[in-house]
């Protein structure tokens, strides 16, 4: 579902005296659907640029992303927007807003631009948010003023509500008490059997154990210094 | 793939020796919003103006796909069609409401005169339509009858969102509509710009200085500088991977809140 081939980044920041900052050369890995592959590595290792770049997010300075028939590396930001659509979620470590905008909005929002139903859309929304233990006084409010825990569950709820085939989960489970991890990981177990493709970063080693096939060390992939 | 929407094909437009914008192109689908950021000056609104039929371009071309017609060059267009098609499937949402209402007519007559303009002649539907938007655009219904120039900034703002959507349309150029605007206000402005987009499917080109609002608003942004379009592509990808100094430049100067 996710093949990853010859990918190379670097970064260039022309403002602070061109300084070129290698970040990853060539690598290669697959996921194939009903995995979850754990990016394993120190901080500043890439995990959250190689992440990036399979989302779009990040550009490549070279090798292939496919996801599906769909090569992001190079794709039209088009392609990308409808691939982000239909085909490929992401949980950030951070939920960004319209500020005012209701907790069941902001869920109910990817089924939407897909397409779906009012009626359908937020009933699939409020059964995320009942799953994920926000409570139902809370979400008629805009997240913005929700603690770190539940805005991290609203994100979750987010990134769950439409069964993508392929899913980026950048630290799901970051800021969460053990029950709601839980939670999480079923959600996770329960995607992978419908036979998604999942990469994961995910810093809690017991959590990691429990959900990830396989994990891949991305220091492997870290440029050899020049 | 089907065809866009708008294919603009190198603008270019020239004041004097002065460039204003140079072979800028880009197709624009239905459903999707591009933001064009850069500095004063630096060509947003040329190019924006020159997209609208506000200013003619020295070269370029601006397809739209037409209704019946298919795709038509609309520098082209004869003057009256050009104008039909302004009141139709296109719309400018200025960033001084006061350049897009009329503001000694009543609010519901400013929205009426959009649909009068297209043929619409029953007075009871117009006053219904005209209540319908005043209601999605967040303005109490019983404001029908006050003219704009009592209105807030804010209000003034979607009342010029609500007379420019009530037609229909399927391509809407904004200019700044969010600036001068305090942060609560232009919040729910960017609610229901992101709601009516998704509802109506439409197409949106929207100039911005603020980088804020482009991320919440456009899936696309395209960056200007010294009339060129320097860097363009996901708005999210521009903004946190930028390739081009300038944009590297302006990312890193946003302060942060």
């Amino acid at each position: 579902m996710i093949r990853v081939s010859n990918l190379s980044k670097r970064f260039v920041l022309h403002n602070q005296s061109n300084a070129v900052i290698p970040v990853l050369a060539d690598a290669n890995f697959n996921v194939f659907p009903g995995e979850c592959v754990g990016l394993a590595g120190p901080s500043g290792s890439g995990k959250s640029t190689l992440m990036r770049m399979i989302y779009g997010n990040y550009l490549a300075q070279s090798g292939e992303i496919l996801i599906g028939n769909v090569n992001v590396a190079a794709a039209t930001a088009r392609e990308i927007i409808l691939l982000r659509r239909e085909t490929l979620g992401y949980v950030s470590q951070f939920l960004r807003v319209v500020p005012r905008v209701p907790v069941r909005d902001v869920v109910a929002e990817p089924l939407l631009t897909l397409g779906a139903l009012r009626d359908e859309a937020f009933e699939r929304a409020e059964a995320m948010l009942e799953l994920l233990n926000i409570p139902e006084h809370l979400r008629h409010l805009s997240p913005t003023t929700f603690s770190g825990g539940e805005r991290q569950r609203v994100n979750i709820a987010r990134g769950f509500v439409h069964d993508y085939p392929a899913l980026l989960l950048d630290e799901p489970t970051a800021s969460l008490d053990a029950a709601n991890r839980d939670i999480v990981l079923d959600l996770i177990e329960g995607a992978k059997s419908r036979g998604a493709a999942i990469i994961g970063i995910f810093h809690d080693n017991d959590f990691r154990r429990q959900i990830c096939d396989r994990e891949i060390d991305v220091t492997q992939f870290m440029p050899k210094a020049a | 793939m089907t065809l866009p929407l708008l294919d603009v094909l190198g603008i270019a437009k020239k004041y004097g020796g002065r460039t204003g914008c140079s072979d800028v192109s880009f197709a624009l689908w239905p459903g999707e919003v591009m933001g064009v950021v850069g500095e004063s000056g630096s060509g947003k609104s040329t190019l924006l103006n020159c997209l609208s039929g506000n200013l003619v371009p020295d070269t370029g071309e601006v397809l739209f796909n037409t209704r019946c017609e298919g795709m038509r060059d609309t520098l082209k267009m004869s003057e009256s069609e050009r104008r039909r098609l302004s009141r139709t499937d296109w719309a400018f949402v200025h960033q001084n409401p006061r350049d897009g209402l009329r503001m000694n007519v009543s609010a519901g007559g400013n929205i009426g005169e959009r649909l009068m303009g297209v043929g619409e002649r029953h007075y009871g539907n117009i006053r219904r339509q005209a209540m319908d938007w005043l209601g999605r655009v967040e303005i109490p219904e019983n404001r029908v009858d006050d003219r704009p120039a009592t209105f807030s900034g804010g209000m003034r703002q979607r009342l010029q969102i609500a007379r420019n959507l009530v037609t229909g349309p399927r391509l809407i150029f904004m200019d700044e509509p969010t600036g001068g605007l305090d942060a609560s206000v232009q919040a729910r402005l960017l609610d229901l710009l992101r709601s009516l987009v998704r509802e109506m499917e439409l197409a949106v080109v929207i100039v911005t200085h603020d980088l804020a609002v482009a991320r919440l608003l456009a899936d696309r942004m395209m960056v200007m500088k010294d009339g060129c379009a320097i860097e363009s592509g996901l708005t999210d990808q521009v903004l946190d991977d930028p390739q081009h100094a300038y944009t590297q430049l302006l990312v890193g100067s946003v302060l942060q809140v």
